[in-house]
């Protein structure tokens, strides 16, 4: 039996991915899919450290309110990667800190 | 019977100056802009997503390509028809739609209401919106009360994880558990399952057995027992072990979530010693209720009652021209949220002609609300977090994420320096200040301070760039 999955389960039919980088590292993304989507669909949970004790953190709330999920995008520190959608090229960092030190 | 005047009349506003702008495009946003609009009024309906929908009504982007985007959602007959509706107002041009606008702040001035936006997703570009009218219609998120171990990757709101799913078709791990209470947590933990998550427990920490006090409104809402017995249905197809009054007491791992702690509570709800045992999985999925969006209603002045916007029977709160609708008024769902967006945009619609509606015209969804008001009470009733929660945050457990503040800190705030409400609270321990403005650690806070929640009086409803503060008044935009 296939084993079932949220892309089998809408029936998908993704346009052709692109890639962005991770930390370095060449990932696939299906257009439209978040930050988030394209970390956590690659199996990546968490893509920042607190300033405090450096704990890592990840999604929490999901929709932009919690501000957990806080990455540096294109240079940008304090991007929720649960809002911003991913772009062709995209350079995309583990957030230390507050992000404005590394 | 049909009672729109489509075309029958001169629209109330123009496209430069909308008679109303709706904050806000799920449920009740797109129910109040419908139902204006197809009474002559000129709309502006101002949203943060990139599609209408909110987050009950969340889809896959356009990209993914689904064909089948129902399999994750209910009441899709509901979202076609919303949909079809806004479609064909924005092609007549009776609604403006801006997608991608984050509202931070309404303000009224002389008469008008004045909307401040920030374009996505950078949001550092501002946008003005003014309109006659406003109906904020803003929403609500989950709520979740700290545990130790809470702060892991993996573990995410209920809600998180269905939007994660619902929009980016993902998952946050193979193996879930899906914990806290409340009506949420059946449609999360069958979803997640249907999408091919092991879904190995789910824990609920309400005992259903409470609604008996309830069965009066139970035998009200069928449709809301058939809905409960279908995702009943769901659990047992997937094989999902369902443990009512038991709760989550600890999550385990180092990097990232790999077990959990499970318990058992006794009938006073606290947790019974002796009957933790562990669950291993890689993420959970949990939530304690949720909490309604207020920060632009109090920015306006409206007056709260609790933590929800005060309403009349119209759905207008007591500023001139502001009304109010769906979980921001107070949580209830999809079909309340639609029931009160419709009652405001037939008010707004007859107010703008300075007339009052016609209660007629508004009877059938004033029904809804009233019914479903008196539902969601008795759910609130029953669903509760595991009594003593907060005497059982362990010293260490971080209760403000942003601030890493731990419970120690708040309980040496509360106990030694006299703290008893939030506020004082986040002024000793910096809980509540972080990026969030607490809405996270809100709660948690109110119960180790042994206070009720209360709004936070936030004068912004989400960080705005220095820039657009330090503009002077009627500098462009």
């Amino acid at each position: 039996m296939t084993p079932r999955t949220p892309m089998r389960l809408v029936r998908a039919r993704p346009e052709p991915p692109f890639t962005v980088t991770f930390d370095d590292r060449e990932i696939a993304v299906l257009p439209g899919q978040t930050i988030a989507a394209a970390l956590w669909s690659v199996g990546v949970m968490s893509w920042r450290t607190t300033r405090g004790s450096g704990e890592r953190r990840g999604v929490f709330c999901g929709i932009g309110v919690c501000f957990d999920c806080l990455l540096t995008v294109n240079g940008r520190p304090n991007q929720r990667a649960c809002l911003v959608r991913a772009e062709p090229g995209d350079v995309i960092r583990t957030q230390e800190g507050t992000g404005h030190h590394d | 019977m049909t009672d729109d005047r489509r075309g029958t009349v001169e629209p109330r506003g123009t496209t430069d100056r909308p008679g109303l702008a709706v904050i806000g495009a799920g449920p009740a946003g797109l129910a109040a802009a419908l139902a204006a609009a197809a009474r002559g009024v000129q709309v502006t309906l101002v949203d943060a997503a990139p599609e209408a929908g909110g987050q009950f009504y969340r889809r896959p982007a356009a990209g993914l390509g689904a064909r089948h985007p129902r399999a994750l959602h209910h009441q899709w007959r509901t979202w076609e028809r919303l949909r079809d509706g806004l479609a064909a107002h924005i092609e007549a041009g009776r609604v403006t739609h801006l997608t991608d606008h984050h509202v931070w702040c309404v303000e009224r001035e002389s008469g008008v209401l004045v909307v401040h936006a920030l374009l996505g997703p950078e949001q550092e570009e501002p946008v003005v919106v003014r309109a006659d009218a406003v109906v904020l219609a803003t929403g609500g998120y989950e709520k979740v009360l700290p545990f130790p171990g809470w702060t892991l990757p993996g573990v995410v709101t209920a809600g998180g994880a269905q939007a994660m799913l619902k929009g980016g078709l993902v998952l946050p791990g193979r193996t879930a558990v899906v914990a806290g209470t409340g009506p949420l947590l059946m449609p999360v933990a069958v979803g997640l399952a249907a999408a091919g998550a092991k879904v190995a427990a789910l824990v609920e920490s309400a005992d259903p057995r409470a609604f008996v006090r309830h069965a009066r409104v139970l035998a009200a809402h069928p449709g809301k027992v058939a809905e409960g017995a279908l995702y009943a249905a769901g659990l047992a197809r997937h094989r999902i072990g369902v443990h009512v009054r038991h709760a989550v007491v600890e999550a385990h791992g180092t990097d990232r979530l790999e077990a959990v702690t499970v318990a058992a509570l006794d009938t006073d709800g606290r947790v019974r010693d002796g009957s933790e045992w562990r669950v291993p999985c890689d993420s959970l999925a949990v939530g304690h209720g949720m909490l309604p969006h207020t920060d632009l209603a109090e920015t306006l002045g409206c007056r709260l009652d609790g933590v929800n916007v005060a309403v009349d029977d119209e759905q207008r709160t007591d500023v001139p021209g502001v009304w109010a609708a769906g979980e921001t008024t107070g949580i209830g769902g999809a079909v309340l949220s639609l029931a009160e967006g419709r009652i405001a945009g037939l008010s707004v619609a007859a107010r703008l002609d300075s007339r009052a509606p016609e209660p007629s015209s508004y009877a059938r969804p004033a029904n809804t609300r009233a019914g479903l008001r008196e539902f969601f009470a008795a759910v609130d009733n029953v669903c509760t977090p595991p009594a003593g929660w907060a005497e059982r945050i362990g010293d260490d457990t971080l209760v403000c994420r942003c601030e890493e503040v731990p419970a120690s800190a708040v309980r040496e705030a509360v106990d030694e320096l006299g703290a008893g409400d939030v506020r004082t609270v986040k002024l000793l321990t910096r809980a509540g200040m972080g990026w969030c403005q607490g809405r996270m650690c809100g709660p948690a806070v109110a119960g180790l301070a042994g206070c009720p929640t209360t709004p936070s009086r936030r004068p912004f409803a989400r960080p705005v760039p220095l820039g657009v503060l330090a503009r002077e008044p009627g500098e462009s935009p």
